[in-house]
């Protein structure tokens, strides 16, 4: 395995959170190693840290200490330009809760991901297969509030994938569909991943939605155990 | 892209985003109503005082061209100024006060036709006791009177005796011995009117008159188009100055009201646009972008606006107030109005631009 293959690299990283006088251990030396072309599941319990790692590994928080690479650029040094940065091109988000911008359209939610990547560029043919993959394609007209949460969420993986970042992250991309839709939007993160070579990283609470992923990677008490 | 969602923003939520706009229109209203108010009663003045047909206006010692002071200058003065060279006809009126920046005028009648043309009547006729009076249109169509009609004035009832067309001297005129009797001025003049025999020898006369009588202030009928403006009426410039700053105010607490509460209402989509990798400065250029629009749509709706107080003004009170449309502030205002506006915008935008991206996005 050479560096080039590692798309995340963390190790020793912790993190605390200062709660009025009380200082809460969300992440208490957490290794970790992601694969291009791999589909890793985060599962853990609440409290477990899993989000607080989504959140660093996403560049929208800073660890305490330890050292965590993205794409072999180091995110404990960088300022937070340059994690904005980060963002931009190297990381593509999916929430829960979708969080499409209300006030646009799918086609305009995907398009402002590109704009604030700075790519003027029309829609590249490999694109326009993901969004004929993710079935959204007559769809992309529609505002949010139109859609349901299997098609909101498909625009918000398509959002997340148009800068071709380096990682795909996801967090409980399922907790809020319901089983049929918890089941196509699971089965076409596999598809990307496996179609399309795209790495993904999933947190998730839920054994089911774990075993789409090559690797499952278990954490409790703001460790890795498994 | 940036400018399709900063219109989507605004329609997403019309009703502030029209009462913005509607506010920010009515504080551009405020500024160019009243400067055009301004402006234009000045014109007015002038253009009534231009419309006697004299050549030169001699003002009382130690009053200005703009105040309202009644008679002091002696009416014997008048033979004086007729024995001048060049001097052809000589009309002297007492103004005095009757009420907000209304005055009425006592003339000889006879001596202000000879030099004026005389009157032209609509309806009625010249006086003909010592308490007739005469209007002109705009105060009969403001005040529903008729001849016959009788109106108070001053402690005492008057009857119209003659409706004219405006454009000379005065909209309300009385004989002036009555007028110089009521204000306790007998003998004594407010303004004297001189006509020459040579329009051409206005300056050559002029010097000559103010040489012989240096405390008198005297002044071409040229001048008092550029006499009567707002930088030579005592206190109107500071007035505008302070109605202006008012209105930024009113600009900078309306959009940062509601700047403030769209910041608020829109924090998750704040953090949305972080997580995609939007810089501090990303956010800031929309949300200023936002505000130079509702900006740009309230000057736009505010001259529109000042359109209908000059209809209400003509509408209303045209007899008491005129209003001009005045281009030239035009941009003056629009630029004030937006300046209130940025200047409100920038707290939400910059506490927007600082916004923690995980607080945003868990924002319910």
């Amino acid at each position: 395995m050479s560096s080039a293959d590692l798309v995340i690299r963390a190790r020793d990283l912790r993190k605390i959170y200062h709660v009025g006088e009380v200082d809460i251990h969300a992440l208490r030396g957490v290794d970790l190693e992601v694969l291009r072309g791999e589909f890793v599941a985060v599962i853990g319990p609440s409290g477990s840290g899993k989000s607080t790692l989504f959140h660093i590994l996403g560049g929208l928080t800073a660890p305490t200490s330890g050292s965590v690479w993205v794409h072999g650029r180091e995110l404990g040094a960088m300022s937070e330009s340059q994690r904005t940065e980060l963002r931009k091109r190297e990381v593509g988000f999916v929430f829960q809760k979708y969080n499409l911008l209300p006030t646009l359209s799918a086609a305009d939610n995907i398009a402002i991901a590109r704009h604030i990547a700075g790519n003027r560029q029309p829609l590249d043919e490999r694109f326009q297969k993901v969004l004929e993959m993710l079935g959204i394609r007559d769809r992309l007209r529609h505002k949010p509030r139109a859609l349901s949460g299997g098609e909101q969420q498909r625009v918000a993986i398509a959002r997340a994938i148009v800068n071709n970042p380096s990682i795909l992250l996801a967090d409980e991309p399922t907790g809020n569909l319901d089983t049929e839709n918890s089941t196509i939007v699971l089965g076409l993160l596999r598809d990307l991943n496996r179609r399309l070579g795209q790495t993904i990283m999933m947190i998730t609470h839920n054994p089911e939605a774990a075993a789409y992923a090559d690797r499952i990677v278990q954490m409790r008490d703001g460790r890795v155990v498994g | 892209m940036v400018n399709k969602l900063v219109i989507e923003n605004l329609k997403h939520r019309p009703v502030r985003t029209l009462l913005s706009i509607l506010a920010i229109g009515l504080e551009v209203t405020m500024m160019l109503t009243l400067v055009g108010l301004s402006e234009g009663m000045l014109e007015d003045t002038a253009r009534r005082a231009r419309g006697v047909g004299a050549d030169i206006l001699v003002r009382a010692p130690g009053t200005s061209l703009i105040s309202l002071s009644s008679a002091s200058m002696p009416q014997k003065i008048m033979e004086f100024f007729a024995s001048q060279p060049h001097v052809k006809m000589v009309a002297g009126t007492v103004v005095h006060p009757i009420g907000g920046v209304n005055t009425i005028t006592g003339i000889d009648l006879a001596e202000f036709e000879r030099i004026s043309g005389g009157f032209k009547y609509v309806a009625g006729g010249p006086f003909r006791n010592p308490d007739d009076v005469i209007v002109d249109t705009y105060y009969a169509s403001q005040n529903n009177l008729k001849v016959g009609s009788t109106i108070r004035l001053l402690n005492r009832d008057w009857h119209v005796c003659g409706i004219v067309e405006p454009g000379k001297l005065a909209r309300l005129v009385i004989p002036r011995a009555t007028l110089q009797d009521l204000a306790g001025a007998t003998g004594k003049l407010s303004q004297v009117f001189l006509k020459l025999d040579d329009p051409a020898n206005t300056n050559r006369v002029l010097a000559a008159l103010k040489e012989k009588l240096p405390d008198y202030p005297m002044y071409s009928m040229e001048e008092l188009t550029t006499l009567y403006s707002v930088s030579n009426v005592p206190g109107l410039s500071a007035f505008i100055g302070v109605i202006v700053a008012l209105s930024i105010v009113v600009g900078f607490l309306v959009v940062f009201l509601s700047m403030y509460t769209a910041i608020l209402e829109r924090t998750r989509e704040v953090g949305i646009l972080k997580a995609l990798g939007a810089s501090p400065a990303y956010i800031l250029n929309i949300i200023l972008r936002e505000t130079v629009l509702l900006a740009l749509a309230g000057s736009a709706l505010g001259i529109i606006l000042t359109y209908g107080s000059r209809w209400a003004v003509v509408t209303l009170a045209p007899a008491s107030l005129s209003q001009k449309i005045v281009y030239g502030w035009w941009p003056i205002a629009s630029a004030i109005a937006l300046a209130g506006a940025l200047f409100g915008a920038l707290y939400p935008a910059w506490r927007a631009a600082r916004q923690d991206a995980i607080e945003a996005l868990t924002y319910e």
